[in-house]
C-alpha cells in the first residue's frame, strides 16, 4: 500500500517534531505571539504538539504599543481559550525604564525599539529557546537562517559561524548567556500558511479580511491605517479604502493592500494573482537598504 | 500535492543560481518587487545579461559583494503538480559541510557541470556526497550549452565520462540533461536549439521523479521525543510518548520492544492530532501508548517485536568533518541521534573516502574540516540504530563538541 502525504502534512509534521524538540532540549523555551497569523499558525501546531497537556512553554508577546487593537484583542481572546499563559512586555516600558528616544516622523517605526525590549524579557525570564514565526521565503538573508539559530549573550546572528543542520538531527547545546531562536515553519510560504488557515479552519484577527478603513498614501504609494500612532501634516488627507493586511505588524509600519477578499479561499485565489512579495508589499521597514534584514538579525532582531 | 526536495551542487562558475533563478523565473514563481530590486542591481553585476538571475539566490551581503555563495540557501517554487523546497549549496571545496547540509534532507540531488570544463574534481566531490547519503536520484545538468554551440558529442563525452566515474560510486538513478540556465535552453521548457536531445526539461523531470522507493516495507521506527503526561483530573493517568514515526508504520495491538532496555509490551493506542487512529506511518509526528506502565523516556525507542535493530557501544561510521578545528584525538564529544544524546569519543580513524576512486585508503590523521574518513566511535550509553542505508534517520548522527557545543561532524552509521 503506497500513501503519499500531501505537501501540508508533511510541513505539519516537520513543525511539530521541531517544537517537542524545543520541549525536549531547553529548559526554558518561550513562543513568541505578535497574534498575526504565522505565530496563530505556530499556537495551533503547539496543541497538535503537546495536548492533552499544557504547552512547555509561555506565549510572550513584545508589545510596541502601536499595535492593531483587533489584533490584541484576537490575542487575548485566544489565550484565555487554550488557557495557556502569556506574557507582555512593552516597549513602551523599555523606552522609560531605558531613557530611549522614541521613534519620530510621521510613520515612527519601533522596530529597532523591540529588539531592546525582546532582550530584556529573554534576560528577565531566562529563556534559552524561543519559538518565532519567521520564515524563510520572507527575505533574503532569512532564507539562510537554520530552523535552531544560535544568538550570543547579545542576541546577534552569525550568519558565517550557523551549525550545519543534518537531518533530524538538531543542535540546541549552549552555553550559558546565549539563547536559540527556533523557526518551525521556516519552510512555509505565504501561500502555505493560507492553505494551512483553511485546511485547519483557524481562526484570525479580521483585519486579515477586507474592511473599508482611513488610510494615508505614503511617498511609495503604500496605503497606511490612519491612527492616533501617525504625526500627519495638513497636506494629508485620508481616504477611506476597502483594503486587507496581508501581514500585522505595527499600524505605524504596516502598510494595507487594496483588496476585495473576503473569505480565506479569496486571499488564496487573489495571492496566486498578486505578483508583489508579502514584506515588499507591505513592509517600510525593509525597504532602508537591500542588506536591511540582514542588519537587524545581526542585531538580535528576529 | 506532493512535496520534493531537492539540492543542487556545482563549481563557482558553473551557473547554479542562475539555474535555480532560471526554474523560479520561468515559473513565473518571484514577485514583481523582487523583480525590480533584481533590475536594480544588475546593472550593477551583470554585463550580459537582462536580470543577473543569480542574484536571487545570493542573499547575504558578503556574497553579493564577491558574487559568490557562502551558505545554504532555502527557495521554494510550486507548480500546478508539486511543490519545490531547494536548497542551494556552494560549490567552493571549503563548504563541503554545507553541501551535506542541504543533501542530508533532500530527495533529489542536482549536480551542474559546465559544458566547456567537464567533469572536475568538484563534480566527483559532489557526486560522491550525493552517492554517500544515498541520494535516490540525481539528475547531471550540462550546462552552458549555448557556449559550445549546442553539440551533440560534447554532452555525450561528459556523459559517458560521468558514466564512468559514477560506476565505482553506487548511484541508482542518473539523468542527463543538456541545458543554458543563461538561455533558458530545456530549463523549463524544452529546447529549440537542441533537437537530437529528446528527453524532458529540467522542471518536467523534477514534476515526475517518483518520491518513493518500491522497497519492501521498512520497519516500524519511533523514537520518544517528549512524554505528555497533563496530571490534571480528566487525564489523570494519560502518559503519551509523543514523537515522530522514523521509518515503516504501526498499529494499534501491535507487539513491540522498548530499546534499549528490551521489555516487551503492546500498543495499546496511538494518537494523530490528538485523535485515536489504528494506524499511522512514517513520517507522521504521532502519541503512542503503552499497555503496561513502564518507564520510557526521551531519546528511547520503540520497535516492532521482532524487526528490532542493532544496539551498541561501539560503531563504525563515515563521518564528515565539519568543524574549523581539527579533530583533537581524546576530544571529548556528543552524539546526537534525533531525540537521544551520549557522550562518545572517536576511538579509531581507520581511513579517508578518496573522492576519485571511492576508495578507503588507510590513514590514521585526526580529520580536518571537510574530511571524509571512516571512525569506530565509542559511546558512553548504547546507541540503537540501523544501518544509514536502511534508514537514513535512524542510521545518522552528529557529533558535538562539548566545550564549544559546535556541530563538528556528520556521520553515517556503516
Amino acid at each position: 500500500m503506497e500513501k503519499t502525504f500531501d505537501y501540508l502534512d508533511q510541513l505539519e509534521a516537520e513543525a511539530i517534531y521541531i517544537m517537542r524538540e524545543v520541549a525536549g532540549q531547553f529548559d526554558n523555551p518561550a513562543l513568541l505571539f505578535s497574534g498575526g497569523k504565522d505565530s496563530i499558525c505556530l499556537v495551533h501546531l503547539a496543541l497538535k504538539a503537546f495536548r492533552p497537556g499544557k504547552f512547555p512553554f509561555p506565549l510572550v508577546h513584545i508589545d510596541t504599543g502601536h499595535n492593531f487593537p483587533e489584533a490584541l484583542d484576537f490575542r487575548d481572546k485566544l489565550t484565555e481559550h487554550i488557557g495557556e499563559r502569556l506574557i507582555v512586555r512593552k516597549v513602551e516600558d523599555t523606552i522609560r525604564d531605558r531613557k530611549l528616544q522614541d521613534a519620530k516622523g510621521k510613520f515612527p517605526s519601533r522596530n529597532m525599539l523591540q529588539t531592546y525590549t525582546l532582550l530584556d524579557t529573554i534576560e528577565e525570564f531566562k529563556f534559552d529557546a524561543c519559538i518565532g514565526g519567521a520564515r524563510r521565503d520572507e527575505e533574503k538573508a532569512r532564507a539562510k537562517e537554520r530552523i535552531f539559530s544560535v544568538r550570543d549573550e547579545f542576541g546577534q546572528w552569525n550568519p558565517k559561524m550557523q551549525r550545519p543542520e543534518l537531518w533530524n538531527h538538531y543542535n540546541g547545546k549552549i552555553s550559558s548567556g546565549e539563547n536559540v531562536r527556533v523557526f518551525p515553519i521556516s519552510n512555509w510560504t505565504e501561500l502555505d500558511v493560507w492553505n494551512y488557515i483553511l485546511r485547519e479552519e483557524i481562526g484570525l484577527p479580521n483585519i486579515y479580511f477586507t474592511h473599508e478603513r482611513e488610510c494615508v498614501t505614503t511617498e511609495n504609494g503604500q496605503l497606511m491605517a490612519n491612527s492616533s500612532f501617525l504625526n500627519l501634516e495638513k497636506e494629508d488627507t485620508i481616504l477611506r479604502k476597502q483594503v486587507r493586511y496581508r501581514t500585522v505588524g505595527d499600524m505605524t509600519c504596516t502598510a494595507a493592500v487594496e483588496s476585495q477578499a473576503y473569505t480565506v479561499e479569496d486571499i488564496i485565489a487573489e495571492l496566486k494573482e498578486v505578483k508583489i512579495s508579502e514584506r515588499g508589499a507591505t513592509r517600510m521597514d525593509d525597504r532602508i537598504s537591500e542588506a536591511a534584514m540582514e542588519d537587524r538579525k545581526k542585531g538580535g532582531y528576529f | 500535492m506532493e512535496l520534493l526536495k531537492f539540492f543542487t551542487a556545482g563549481n563557482v562558475d558553473d551557473g547554479k543560481s542562475t539555474l535555480i533563478g532560471r526554474l523560479l523565473y520561468d515559473s513565473k514563481s518571484i514577485s514583481t518587487d523582487i523583480i525590480e530590486t533584481l533590475t536594480r542591481q544588475s546593472k550593477v553585476t551583470a554585463l550580459n545579461a537582462e536580470i543577473d538571475l543569480a542574484l536571487l539566490t545570493d542573499g547575504l551581503r558578503a556574497e553579493r559583494e564577491q558574487g559568490i555563495t557562502i551558505d545554504v540557501a532555502y527557495k521554494y517554487f510550486s507548480t500546478e503538480k508539486r511543490k519545490f523546497i531547494i536548497a542551494d549549496t556552494p560549490g567552493h571545496i571549503q563548504y563541503t559541510r554545507n553541501m551535506f547540509t542541504g543533501a542530508s534532507n533532500a530527495d533529489m540531488a542536482i549536480i551542474l557541470v559546465d559544458a566547456r570544463n567537464g567533469i572536475t574534481e568538484q563534480t566527483k566531490r559532489h557526486s560522491i556526497i550525493s552517492s554517500l547519503l544515498s541520494m535516490p536520484h540525481i539528475m547531471v545538468c550540462v550546462n552552458k550549452m549555448d557556449l559550445v554551440g549546442y553539440d551533440e558529442k560534447i554532452f555525450r563525452k561528459i556523459a559517458d565520462d560521468y558514466l564512468v566515474f559514477a560506476k565505482k560510486a553506487t548511484q541508482k538513478e542518473i539523468t542527463f540533461i543538456p541545458v543554458s540556465a543563461l538561455a533558458g535552453d530545456n530549463v523549463v521548457t524544452r529546447s529549440t536549439k537542441m533537437p537530437w536531445y529528446k528527453g524532458q526539461s529540467v522542471l518536467e523531470h523534477l514534476e515526475q521523479i517518483p518520491l518513493h522507493e518500491e522497497n519492501s516495507p521498512a520497519p516500524g521506527r519511533f523514537q520518544v521525543q517528549y512524554v505528555i503526561r497533563p496530571q490534571t483530573s480528566k487525564f489523570h493517568d494519560y502518559r503519551g510518548f509523543a514523537g515522530k514515526i522514523l521509518g515503516g508504520s504501526f498499529h494499534k495491538g501491535q507487539e513491540v520492544e522498548l530499546m534499549p532496555s528490551a521489555i516487551r509490551t503492546t500498543l495499546s493506542a496511538i494518537e494523530v492530532n490528538g485523535k485515536e487512529v489504528e494506524s499511522a506511518e512514517f513520517p507522521q509526528p504521532v502519541v503512542l501508548h503503552l499497555k503496561d506502565d513502564i518507564d520510557l523516556s526521551r531519546g528511547d525507542s520503540i520497535v516492532p517485536v521482532g524487526a528490532g535493530q542493532r544496539i551498541d557501544k561501539d560503531i563504525e561510521a563515515i563521518i564528515c568533518w565539519m568543524d574549523n578545528l581539527p579533530f583533537k584525538p581524546g576530544q571529548r564529544l556528543l552524539l546526537q541521534q534525533n531525540s537521544f544524546r551520549t557522550k562518545a569519543s572517536i576511538k579509531n580513524i581507520i581511513g579517508n573516502i578518496d573522492i576519485h576512486s571511492m576508495e578507503e585508503i588507510p590513514n590514521e590523521a585526526p580529520p580536518q574540516l571537510n574530511d571524509i574518513c571512516k571512525v569506530k566511535i565509542k559511546s558512553a550509553d548504547s546507541v540503537v540504530f540501523d544501518r544509514y542505508t536502511e534508514n537514513r534517520y535512524t542510521g545518522s548522527f552528529i557529533l558535538i563538541d562539548e566545550n564549544s557545543n559546535n556541530t563538528v561532524a556528520a556521520g553515517m552509521i556503516e
